[in-house]
């Protein structure tokens, strides 16, 4: 008989090869899919590598693959993921493993660079501070993206970049789409240009996996499907 | 394989303006060759015609048509998400698609049987 009061808990063992190993962890009421990981590691198994930091969901660290699906561990409860008692647990899908549950998160963030996801300022601390309204359309524009927290849950449910190592990514995008909204940032034509290349915007498939699964609800699609227009009409002023 | 994070809309009609798209890839040239009996083989031409009368032949054009509308509608709402100001509801305008070309090749099948 199935024992309720226990869970059975795969977790990938090893770095990009490896196997799934089961541990048997209790079930608890209120209970994470981080504090599953913790427990393991503190009362089960001491050499299971993983990461994590704030545990509210503000500082994007303990992202990983959960059923195989990309989740924010600290804020998911096990009862939402639990299937027949059993839960599988992965690294982030996209990203070279370092060990166990624990990624390579250089990949991604070396993408926000790429895409110019960076202020270009346009003066210094000595400037008086500009007023910018927060009704401003671009101000608007801007401000959708900026609660992102890093935390790669959109670069791992993306297709396009499993496809396609040098896809800049979802949330690379959307920063960059953030930044080119920016009244304040200097140099809008870096941004179009570093994210029109060959790794650019233009990649998008707008399948949205990226949208559905962003634990913040924001919309990296929206993001992308910004920059390919303003790509385009760049590209056609250009011309004339 | 349709993994767990896939199982949402958007994706799916992506899966599904792909499959249309190589469907229809793969139909136009025996169309084309269909076609071109009128100019050479009107016998040939016409006997097909007798063969496609056949209701398992119809059943196959409602999948065609089917295809090539919810290709089109597919293509026109992703032309409508990239080139006009964003939308929400993009869910709401594939699953549109998909009525509206369910709903057209119906119409196509009733009129053909």
């Amino acid at each position: 008989m199935e024992d309720k009061q226990q869970m059975s808990v795969s977790v990938w063992r090893g770095g990009a090869t490896g196997s799934f190993q089961s541990y048997s962890v209790k079930v608890e009421d209120n209970q994470t899919v981080l504090d599953v990981v913790a427990w393991i590691q503190q009362y089960a198994d001491p050499t299971l590598s993983y990461r994590y930091a704030c545990r509210v969901g503000m500082c994007g660290s303990c992202a990983m693959m959960v059923n195989g699906t990309p989740r924010w561990t600290c804020r998911t409860h096990v009862n939402k993921v639990l299937v027949d008692g059993k839960m599988e647990i992965a690294p982030l899908r996209n990203l070279p493993v370092i060990k166990d549950l624990a990624t390579d998160m250089d990949p991604f963030f070396e993408k926000w660079v790429a895409a110019e996801g960076f202020h270009h300022p346009t003066q210094t601390r000595h400037d008086p501070i500009e007023p910018i309204s927060p009704t401003s359309e671009d101000r608007v524009e801007a401000n959708a993206g900026i609660e992102c927290i890093n935390c790669s849950v959109c670069y791992a449910a993306c297709d396009t970049v499993a496809g396609n190592p040098d896809y800049l990514g979802p949330a690379a995008l959307q920063r960059a789409w953030s930044v080119y909204n920016d009244s304040k940032d200097a140099n809008k034509l870096a941004i179009l240009d570093a994210v029109s290349g060959v790794g650019g915007c233009h990649n998008c498939h707008s399948q949205g996996s990226c949208t559905v699964h962003c634990p913040n609800e924001l919309n990296p699609m929206a993001a992308i499907a910004g920059l390919k227009r303003e790509t385009a009409r760049n590209f056609f002023k250009r011309r004339k | 394989m349709i993994r767990g994070y896939r199982t949402h809309t958007l994706w799916l009609a992506f899966l599904l303006h792909r499959v249309s798209g190589v469907a229809l890839a793969l139909f136009l040239p025996a169309h084309f060759w269909v076609l071109s009996y009128a100019l050479n083989k009107p016998e040939s031409l016409d006997g097909f015609l007798n063969w496609a009368d056949m209701g398992i032949v119809k059943l196959a054009e409602f999948g065609l048509v089917f295809l090539l509308a919810v290709h089109m509608f597919g293509g026109l709402r992703l032309m409508a998400l990239e080139w006009l100001p964003w939308t929400s509801g993009q869910k709401t305008a594939a699953a549109g698609a998909v009525g509206l070309s369910t709903l057209l090749a119906g119409v196509f099948l009733l009129r053909a049987i």
